[in-house]
């Protein structure tokens, strides 16, 4: 058998003319990842819900708004909660999760995320800790203003982390992604805000979301227009599922948040379909990207097309030879 | 040309070591494989027919660190003894129904590149990944938490991580050996020697004569890959002598190390987590007109 | 090659790096011809027709190397007025009795020279020179030639090369049949292909520059396989690429000391150092056997010092002249005692014990099936190896208790195991094949109760010995006979023993082995031996590998620290030589044919031969030396006979006599092939060695009734991957995971023919048996045009059986037992057959499928059997 000459894999739509491609027995280039998809899409969701929701609890309780606030909080810590015990399921050795902070290493974004998460855990429940007890009013304040300078970094550092890697539906998408993730947060803590909070409070949390969806929606359509071949993920397969039917509920919800902005159900409604379109924009980019590392197409083509541009360029300049 | 040893602050460090794997010479005996996996002690990875050609390997992972390729193709007639490249040879006598061209079998042997900038060791949040005073790139099993990140992080899909263990696994250029001035156990073990290990400066000007000396025979489609310095890695610790283009063995075309956008990323994250923070507390404040 | 000896093939990728042209002629394209600058695909069992037509090329365009041919060949000598070639008699030499079907090889012989064949055979009883034959005598002399009789003198010679019946002209109308349209016809190799081969070769060929062959078991394992290897000597010779750096013949061999295992032999018909076994019917005393096996010109003519030195190693003090050096001592033989004819001596149950130490039949030996049910049959089994291999674990779950032909129950044999330690688990020698011996050294104490086979076989006989020599046992055991003991109970058995498990000093054996003088002190060479028993050795070849006390086998100086022959790396027999024949790199004045490849020269300032290597000869013999008339032995060499093994000192292009199937190489087809021989009326070797009707069924070849039910040739090899039967590879995970299954390769051609899957399962069947194997469908399988019509090859690994980590069918289910006659070898490498999709039928179907083959080829017990 010779290696398989490859048609262009997936896609029901290719945007680039079906070509043959060699490939080693059309074996993945790259190892894809291993984490699991519920751990580390959850984990980003979460991490997304609870940096976000620090944010506005923060809004929420300068500006007088107890309820939201206190929901808000106890969300974040909550969700952050949730999500670094995903974080630990996911590691091979659990166990050994105290490695994250032996050191500090600016180039390894999850090290950049452990210690954000180690700084802005603790911050967060105090915060709400303080709220829900009453103690120490100011200390609980000072954390929760903390909270909510860094809970926007927790919430789109994830970003980083999956761009950070070979993976090219992610790394291609480095530019875009921390918009969709900081929107898609933005759209979960509102929601969970329309959610929870009566009608009377949850202006600030329904403006969020709307802002976020935006935010989420304009990011997408970027990265599906700007990626090439490479945003095929994005479209196709379960990747482009779940992105289809996260974008379909975040849109349904801005419009009903929208449409009937003080009717308590209809505002729950949107809340639970914001948040459930947050998470499966995660675990849509989470499995574009899964899909993106096993077919070798996305790391060949564009490698190639690269090189031959830079080929076409050098070769009027530089003589023969090297 | 930058010296990863140095960059890593390392004072005075010894040269550079590393592999240039020429596979115009490999056998494919597998005999890099299984001394890798003896003197590394790597347990069994699978017995599986995978019918691609002599490869039941099938890629380099936790549990192989040498993987050899096998690549069954025709293609244009590379020169026949004596002959000039391109001749027809009787080697390629046509069978009815069956492509043109001489069918050729390629075997080519892969091993971690030991990255100049290494993004599986940049991305590693516990230090388990480190740079030797070799220049190399080595996993402290010790440390490794198995969180996984150095495996997508690589452009050549390399680290892997070990099922049941939990931890990320890859060649270590034989630390161990070379620490004592042995040579890795595979190139110890390379009858043909295809796999060479040495300083890699004195490699890359013997993979420099290596190519000229094949191209002069005609061997065209003979290429270096890696050795350019100036590569999206900065140059791979070991680099090969492929006769094919780089996909057809598994490898990328034009690899560049993740983390050179790494400042562009933050940028980005910055900008949208202060947007974020700004959306918030705007919300609230419109809000409160209302 | 690279497939393998793949560490051995980094001298064939170093001479390509300096620019030589590589060949590869095999059917399958291995990952030799990945290497090789040409591959030349042809069909199994051809390679005869393939070489004469080299030779034939040679000799018509005057290619050969004239001077080269007429100073060390027999080209001039005139050949008796009575031989006939298979051209006069369509396919068979003259002297074939088709009753016997056998040689009778007086008429073969130099015109003039005295009749006698090798071994006396002519003075025999017809069914006594059958038992003799049987016994393997073209095996004798493994190192050198059988004999000629005649005095050097008399050997008649026509230097104009001219005489119609010299052996040149002998040679060219032999082989003018074998043309390169005849070569297409038969190996299915295109004309243009051939034409590229004939030039390279040629070209590269005569003063200036030599070419070297390569062969391993893909030219020996047919039923003419020894005669491929001659073709291949008379091509080499012609050339003169012989006795030359950079030439030669090379044989690749197996088993990591499968030389050192023939120079002192576990071969049933040799004793150490080629000299032959005698057997019961002749050769009663010394002096008769001296008499018969004795040549008188050349090495083998001082065979009494070797015969009685080696008595003296093997039973020392007891051994004296009075007694004929305990000659008497020997065993005999009585007939063909080779691996298959031992396997059918089980089945009739005459064989009833067997050891088994480093071997497992059930999975290696052709017919693997008759391997089983011969061993059902024997009273006891001693299996020493490192794991439970198929040929100890036969007797309860062999395939043959899945169809139900036997049962645990019913089988009496006592199966004993026995571990084995390894090479790493205890010292010794490594002789490769180059002759080179190299010492190994033991890194650890073998595990558990695992021995060595020298500690095995040491204790076997000290405790045989004990008991042999214990009164009170003789008594209990009626052993009244002390006489029929004396060869056990004399013989040396004193060697020390050292470390934990009191293995014997394998350093003491080499030395016994090198040999002692009257004074005990170590020999240094073969030349130091003497026929009155004043020296001891336990192998003449060996003689010298201890040299000084020092065992020679285990110098390690790099190759770096000394000149290209490297003569300090391990040793090399006889007398450290490197290159055997070397007298022949020089003209027959002394000079080297070329400077560039100069070896030896006569340096006449110090009347000596110099060079790198250890002269061929006596280094004081000038060119131009002419023996005395009378003169015998070494003495008898001239300054020009530089094949000092011969009796005549000359290459043999045409053998007179050493070879029971003919003086010169004819193409015979296999014993199953789907054509027929376009060459002669004879189709297969006339002479090749068949077991007797009933315990084996052969298929009908082309042209015969039944033959197109099996249009396939499969042919057998191995993977670099694996090791023979598997004992040392499918054990191990490291190497199992490489290739973890069996397979098939076949051309995507033939799956498209049969309908076989890439991947899926196919079932090859011949009239043995049907195996199943999963398909590897690969380009590298190419379809040969041959006798008109598309052949397909089918390729199967041969090293799976049912035990271990990784299993699968055994590819020797499927073979046959017809040998070669000369030396009994099975032919595995060109096997008709059928292949078809799926898995092979279980139980008692298997057998059913085969009897359903069996009909429909028509096949009985005389199929395949006709001369
Ligand atoms: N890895 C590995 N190495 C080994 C061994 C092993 O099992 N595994 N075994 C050792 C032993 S015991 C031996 S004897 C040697 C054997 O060494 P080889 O002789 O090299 O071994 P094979 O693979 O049996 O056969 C060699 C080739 O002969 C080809 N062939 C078959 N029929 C013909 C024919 O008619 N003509 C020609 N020209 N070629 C033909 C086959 O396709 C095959 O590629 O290897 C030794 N080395
Ligand atoms: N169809 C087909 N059949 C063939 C061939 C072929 O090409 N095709 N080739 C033939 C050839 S060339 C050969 S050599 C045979 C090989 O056939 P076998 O010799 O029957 O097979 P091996 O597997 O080599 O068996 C050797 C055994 O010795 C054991 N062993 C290794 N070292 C030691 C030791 O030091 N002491 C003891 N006691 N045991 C040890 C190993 O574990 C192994 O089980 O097969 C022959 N059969
Ligand atoms: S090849 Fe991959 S695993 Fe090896 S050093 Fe480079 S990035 Fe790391
Ligand atoms: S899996 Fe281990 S080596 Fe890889 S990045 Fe995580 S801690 Fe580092
Ligand atoms: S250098 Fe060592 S660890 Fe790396 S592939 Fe070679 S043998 Fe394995
Ligand atoms: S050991 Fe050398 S020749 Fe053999 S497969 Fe590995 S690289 Fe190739
Ligand atoms: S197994 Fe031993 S004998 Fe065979 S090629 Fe390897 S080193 Fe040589
Ligand atoms: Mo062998």
């Amino acid at each position: 058998m010779s290696p398989r000459r490859r048609r262009e894999a997936g896609g029901e739509r290719p945007t680039v003319p079906a070509a043959e491609f060699a490939s080693y027995y059309g074996r993945p280039v790259l190892k894809p990842p291993v984490w699991r998809s519920l751990d580390i899409a959850g984990y980003f969701f979460l991490g997304g819900l609870a940096g976000a929701s620090s944010a506005l609890a923060a809004g929420a309780s300068w500006t007088g708004r107890p309820v939201l606030a206190r929901n808000a909080q106890v969300a974040a810590v909550g969700a952050v909660g949730l999500s670094t015990a995903a974080l630990v399921h996911d590691l091979g050795r659990p166990a050994r999760f105290g490695n994250m902070l032996r050191v500090a290493k600016p180039t390894s974004p999850m090290s950049v995320g452990s210690w954000l998460l180690a700084a802005y855990g603790p911050l967060a429940g105090a915060a709400a800790l303080s709220t829900l007890t009453g103690r120490l009013p100011r200390l609980g304040r000072a954390a929760g203003t903390a909270a909510a300078v860094l809970g926007p970094a927790v919430a789109a550092y994830t970003a980083v982390l999956i761009a950070d890697t070979a993976v090219p539906a992610w790394h291609e998408a480095h530019r875009e992604l921390p918009f969709l993730f900081a929107g898609s947060a933005a759209a979960a803590a509102g929601g969970l805000g329309l959610l929870t909070v009566p009608p009377a409070e949850s202006g600030p949390a329904r403006l969020l979301s709307l802002a976020g969806a935006a935010t989420e929606l304009t990011a997408a359509t970027l990265i599906r227009r700007r990626l090439g071949l490479v945003a095929r993920p994005y479209r196709a397969g379960r990747g482009g599922r779940l992105l289809r039917a996260a974008e379909g509920l975040t849109l349904a919800a801005t419009a009903a948040a929208a449409a009937a902005p003080r009717r308590r159900l209809p505002s729950a409604l949107a809340g639970v379909a914001l948040l459930t379109g947050s998470a499966l924009t995660r675990f849509g980019v989470f499995h574009a990207g899964v899909d993106s590392a096993r077919d070798p197409v996305y790391t060949v083509r564009p490698q190639r097309e690269r090189l031959r541009a830079r080929r076409r360029a050098e070769r009027p300049a530089s003589a023969p030879g090297g | 040309m930058s010296d990863p040893a140095a960059d890593t602050g390392y004072a005075d460090p010894p040269p550079r070591m590393g592999f240039f794997t020429d596979t115009s010479v490999c056998i494919g005996c597998k005999a890099c494989e299984v001394a890798c996996k003896e003197w590394n002690a790597i347990p069994e990875d699978g017995m599986e027919l995978t019918g691609m050609s002599y490869d039941n390997t099938a890629g380099l992972g936790a549990s192989t660190w040498r993987h050899v390729a096998f690549v069954e193709r025709r293609g244009p007639v590379p020169a026949g003894p004596g002959g000039e490249g391109g001749e027809p040879s009787p080697q390629g006598a046509a069978t009815p129904g069956r492509e043109e061209g001489e069918l050729r079998w390629l075997m080519a042997s892969d091993v971690c590149k030991h990255c100049t900038h290494a993004a599986c060791l940049d991305v590693c949040p516990t230090g388990a990944l480190f740079r030797t005073e070799f220049g190399t790139v080595v996993v402290q099993e010790d440390v490794c938490n198995g969180c996984g990140y150095c495996i997508p992080a690589c452009p050549y899909g390399v680290i892997d991580q070990r099922r049941g263990d939990g931890r990320a696994w890859k060649c270590t250029l034989c630390y161990d050996r070379i620490s004592t001035g042995l040579e890795p156990a595979c190139a110890k073990a390379c009858p043909t020697e295809s796999i060479q290990y040495g300083p890699v400066e004195e490699l890359r000007e013997r993979a420099a004569s290596r190519l000229a000396a094949l191209q002069e025979a005609g061997v065209r489609q003979a290429r270096l890959y890696g050795a350019d310095p100036d590569d999206g890695v900065g140059g791979a610790g070991a680099f090969f002598l492929l006769l094919d283009e780089p996909e057809v063995y598994g490898l990328p075309p034009d690899p560049v190390v993740t983390t050179r956008d790494l400042p562009s990323m933050w940028r980005h994250a910055a900008v949208a987590a202060a947007g974020l923070l700004g959306a918030a507390v705007l919300a609230c404040l419109t809000g409160r007109r209302r | 090659m690279a497939e393998c000896h793949p560490v051995g093939f980094q001298w064939v990728m170093e001479a390509k790096a300096r620019g030589a042209t590589v060949i590869h002629v095999d059917p399958r394209f291995t990952r030799t011809s990945a290497m090789a600058d040409l591959h030349v695909p042809l069909r199994a069992g051809s390679d005869i027709a393939f070489l004469g037509g080299l030779i034939r090329h040679v000799l018509e365009n005057e290619k050969y190397f004239r001077e080269y041919v007429l100073a060390y060949t027999n080209a001039a000598t005139i050949v008796s007025e009575e031989f006939r070639d298979t051209e006069d008699l369509d396919g068979v030499f003259s002297g074939l009795d088709p009753r016997r079907r056998a040689y009778d090889f007086s008429s073969w012989r130099y015109e003039d020279a005295e009749v006698s064949a090798p071994s006396g055979l002519q003075e025999m009883r017809p069914e006594e020179r059958d038992r003799v034959r049987g016994a393997a005598r073209g095996e004798k002399h493994g190192s050198g030639g059988a004999e000629v009789s005649a005095g050097p003198m008399r050997i008649r010679t026509d230097e104009t090369l001219r005489h119609p019946r010299c052996v040149f002209q002998i040679l060219r109308r032999h082989f003018a049949r074998y043309t390169p349209e005849t070569v297409e016809r038969i190996c299915g190799i295109p004309q243009e292909t051939f034409a590229k081969v004939c030039e390279l070769i040629t070209e590269n060929s005569g003063r200036e520059r030599t070419t070297a062959f390569v062969y391993s078991v893909g030219w020996t394992q047919h039923t003419v396989g020894v005669q491929y290897i001659r073709t291949a000597a008379i091509l080499q010779t012609l050339l003169g690429n012989i006795g030359r750096p950079g030439g030669g013949i090379l044989a690749l061999r197996g088993h990591a000391s499968i030389q050192g295992s023939t120079d002192i032999p576990t071969l049933f018909n040799l004793l150490p150092g080629y000299l032959p076994m005698p057997h019961a019917d002749r050769g009663r005393d010394l002096e008769e056997y001296l008499r018969a096996e004795t040549v008188r010109k050349g090495h083998w003519g001082n065979m009494r010092s070797y015969l009685v030195s080696l008595l003296k190693a093997w039973w020392g003090e007891a051994a004296n002249a009075d007694n004929d050096f305990c000659f008497d001592h020997l065993p005999r033989l009585t007939g063909d005692h080779g691996t298959y004819r031992t396997v059918l001596a089980q089945l009739d149950g005459v064989c009833k014990g067997y050891f088994l130490l480093g071997e497992n039949p059930a999975v290696g030996s052709a017919n693997a099936r008759l391997q089983r049910l011969g061993m059902a049959k024997l009273d006891w089994l001693v299996v020493r190896d490192f794991s439970l291999i198929e040929s100890a674990t036969w007797w309860k779950d062999g395939p043959e208790i899945e169809t139900g032909e036997l049962r645990t129950e019913d089988i009496g044999t006592e199966v004993f195991f026995l571990p084995a330690a390894a090479h790493t688990e205890k010292s010794g020698s490594f002789t490769n094949t180059q002759r080179l011996l190299q010492w190994h050294r033991q890194a650890v104490e073998p595990a558990g109760d695992a021995r060595s086979d020298l500690w095995f076989a040491f204790e076997l006989g000290r405790r045989i010995r004990a008991k042999l020599a214990d009164p009170a046992y003789r008594e209990r055991h009626g052993l009244d006979d002390v006489e029929m003991d004396r060869p056990v109970l004399e013989l040396t058995w004193d060697y020390p023993t050292e470390g934990r498990h009191g293995e014997p000093d394998a350093e003491a054996v080499l030395a016994e082995i090198n040999g002692r003088d009257a004074a005990g002190r170590p020999l240094s060479s073969y030349l130091e031996l003497r026929p009155d028993g004043s020296t001891s050795c336990g192998c003449w070849i060996y003689c010298g590998v201890y040299a000084d006390g020092v065992n020679q086998a285990d110098r390690r100086r790099p190759g770096s620290e000394q000149d290209w022959v490297a003569a300090e790396w391990g040793w090399a027999w006889p007398m450290n030589r490197r290159i055997l024949y070397n007298r022949a790199s020089a003209d027959p004045a002394g000079r080297p044919w070329s400077e560039r490849k100069a070896y030896l020269r006569w340096d006449e300032s110090r009347r000596r031969w110099v060079g790198p290597d250890v002269p061929d000869f006596d280094p004081a013999t000038p060119p131009d030396h002419e023996p005395p008339p009378d003169a015998t032995g070494p003495e008898a060499l001239s300054g020009t006979d530089a094949f000092i093994m011969q009796a005549d000192g000359k290459a043999w292009l045409y053998a007179p006599s050493g070879l029971v199937d003919g003086p010169l190489p004819a193409h015979y087809e296999p014993q199953e092939s789907p054509f027929a021989n376009p060459l002669y009326g004879q189709r297969r070797n006339p002479v090749r060695s068949l077991p007797p009707p009933g315990r084996e069924h052969f298929q009908p070849s082309d042209g015969e009734r039944g033959a197109q039910v099996f249009p396939y040739v499969a042919t057998t090899y191995r993977l670099t991957e694996h090791h023979t039967a598997g004992g040392m590879s499918r054990w191990l995970p490291r190497l199992s995971e490489l290739q973890p299954e069996f397979f098939c390769e076949v051309s995507p051609e033939l799956a498209r023919e049969r309908g076989l899957e890439h991947l899926g399962w196919a079932t090859v069947i011949t009239a043995r048996s049907a195996i199943e194997a999963r398909v590897l469908v690969t380009e590298r399988m190419k379809p040969l045009r041959v006798q008109g019509r598309w052949l397909h090859q089918i390729g199967l690994p041969y090293h799976w059986g049912p035990n271990g980590l990784t299993t699968g069918d055994a590819a020797n289910e499927l073979a046959h037992i017809a040998l070669d006659p000369n030396v009994h070898i099975q032919e595995v490498k060109a096997l008709a057959c059928d292949i078809r999709p799926g898995r092979r039928p279980r139980g008692r179907a298997l057998r059913e499928l085969v009897e359903e083959y069996r009909r429909r080829a028509g096949i009985d017990e005389q199929t395949g059997r006709q001369m």
